[in-house]
């Protein structure tokens, strides 16, 4: 077990792809989060999961109960703004009638699932019922209208036409369905995001069984860490069973080095935050989640 | 085997749905009470008429103040146990009970019910309505290894217990009202979504990413506040979930 202050603790990181050429053609990066919750439902690890599904508006994520390949496959990819996913959780073993849950999330929601394990206030049924989390890396969120703010408003596109998001390399990209390509910097989209990320402590879902993001890989490609004993023995079969290519994180770039840098930054500007919460106005402090 | 501790149930304005809870561990009841602790107080579960001494007190339901006998009950239980602990909503925030305008036969007159905590000092809550029958459980182990365990299983004990004492003490009302004060108002909320998954009556639901509770539905049960990771998140008991939670299903197999 390795236990880094940045990266939190893990078994194994690999970087991978998933082998399911369906999957690949919408994935995100490398289709790490779809193929292991479409190879825990097959194997019946889970019976269900929680997945970021379509809302009513375009890119507005809503959470799901997928119970089937399609459905899991419809909630692909990043939406950048907030599912609720942990509002299904007890549902989810209730009128759904699971008894395996799969719970795919940010950071928080990891966190979220966790402590509703170890201290299941009205969350009855939850702790035992939670058969595999999968964690995405995640370095902030954005509230629905800030999402379409930056689309429509700073890079000029219409949501509705809008085939795939991305944050990579200092830039908020918008791709869309006729194959135009505009960006943001994200010096532009800074403010707009989701306060309540700023006192985030984790950047790469280190609550998760196993989590995932593309920092650190090369494109087409996830980092991938494996965590708990639980995750280890489902990726350990789904990789015996031909679901994943895999290398040795040490042999790619960007590689840890990249991931470990950019977690850093932040958890340290989020500690900052907290700090200055401590003194926000004069004698008075704004609430510490964590004190 | 380190000596059991004595753990009772004390029953006020609460509608059993706690003691239910308790029982619904099942087998993990009947080992909790094999082999960590013997119930030496329950109306409904043991032949015991008085509060006798107990180490734990778990106490469901409100006190109804123009009830004489429910207000010397929760003197005495203070009395008489070491940790007292608000069992499920009723007994920590007032819950359903909160309600009450009275003018129920044949004590029609009994319209008044406060939080055991407006009362006397109560060292623990447990929230819920009803309470899970897994938090009673994670309970009753770490108590039992704060009172009977060793050095390292009393540390432990005390760091999960910790955010259900500070529970206890930040206050005897809960509400859908607290995520707006202390969660949304301050800034914390990021939308997970747990705390409509935790209320009972289905109350919050989502604007705007973040909850918005139905203020007519919301029964004052603090569910939602204590369940947020935003209310608390002690790190130290959180990065260690995967050994404590093989700890008490080891503890209770």
């Amino acid at each position: 077990m390795i236990s880094d202050p940045y990266l939190g603790k893990y078994i194994t990181c690999v970087s991978a792809r998933s082998t399911d050429k369906e999957i690949l053609k919408k994935a995100q990066d490398g289709g790490i989060a779809t193929t292991l919750m479409v190879y825990a439902l097959e194997e019946g690890i889970i019976d269900g999961t929680i997945v970021a599904g379509e809302g009513d508006r375009p890119w507005e994520p809503k959470p799901v109960v997928a119970m089937s390949r399609e459905d899991i496959l419809k909630a692909q990819g990043t939406k950048y703004s907030i599912s609720p996913q942990i509002s299904w959780l007890k549902e989810a073993t209730r009128s759904f009638g699971l008894d395996k849950v799969g719970v795919t999330g940010v950071c928080c929601q990891m966190q979220a699932v966790r402590k509703a394990q170890l201290y299941p206030i009205n969350m009855r049924d939850v702790p035992g019922k939670v058969a595999l989390t999968v964690g995405l890396f995640c370095m902030e969120n954005f509230p629905y209208k800030s999402l379409q703010t930056i689309v429509e408003d700073h890079a000029a596109q219409s949501l509705g036409s809008v085939k795939k998001m991305e944050i990579t390399k200092g830039k908020f990209w918008v791709h869309t369905e006729r194959g135009n390509v505009a960006t943001v910097p994200l010096k532009a989209t800074h403010k707009y995001e989701q306060p309540g990320c700023h006192v985030c402590l984790d950047y790469v879902s280190n609550l998760g069984d196993i989590s995932t993001g593309s920092v650190g890989s090369p494109e087409g490609w996830s980092t991938v860490f494996i965590r708990t004993k639980k995750g280890n023995e489902v990726w350990s079969k789904a990789v015996a069973a031909g679901m994943f290519e895999t290398k040795p994180i040490e042999d790619v770039k960007p590689g840890l080095e990249l991931l470990t840098k950019l977690a850093k930054e932040k958890i340290d500007k989020n500690r900052k935050t907290l700090e200055e919460r401590r003194n926000f106005g004069v004698n008075k402090a704004l609430r510490d989640p964590y004190a | 085997m380190a000596k059991k501790i004595k753990l009772g149930h004390v029953h006020l304005s609460g509608c059993t749905g706690c003691l239910v809870s308790l029982a619904d561990n099942n087998l993990g009841l009947i080992k909790i009470l094999d082999d960590y602790a013997d119930l030496v107080y329950s109306l409904t579960l043991a032949d015991v008429r008085h509060i006798p001494e107990m180490d734990v007190a778990l106490v469901e339901g409100s006190v109804c103040i123009q009830d004489h006998e429910s207000v010397e009950e929760i003197k005495e239980t203070r009395k008489k146990a070491k940790i007292v602990v608000a069992l499920g909503s009723c007994s920590s925030y007032g819950n359903i009970t909160r309600f009450s305008r009275g003018g129920q036969h044949n004590q029609p007159q009994h319209e008044s019910f406060l939080p055991i905590g407006d009362l006397i000092d109560v060292d623990l809550y447990i929230p819920g309505c009803p309470p899970s029958p897994e938090l009673i459980r994670n309970v009753a182990v770490m108590a039992y290894l704060l009172l009977e365990g060793n050095e390292d299983q009393k540390a432990l004990a005390g760091k999960y217990l910790k955010p259900l004492m500070d529970l206890a003490k930040r206050g005897t009302t809960g509400c859908f009202c607290d995520l707006m004060n202390e969660v949304i108002n301050q800034g914390l909320c990021m939308g997970c979504g747990t705390c409509a998954a935790s209320c009972p009556v289905r109350a919050i639901t989502y604007e705007f990413g973040k909850p918005q509770g139905e203020r007519d539905l919301c029964i004052k049960c603090g569910s939602c506040y204590g369940a947020c990771p935003r209310s608390f998140f002690n790190f130290e008991v959180m990065d260690e979930f995967e050994e404590i939670s093989e700890l008490i299903a080891g503890a209770l197999k």
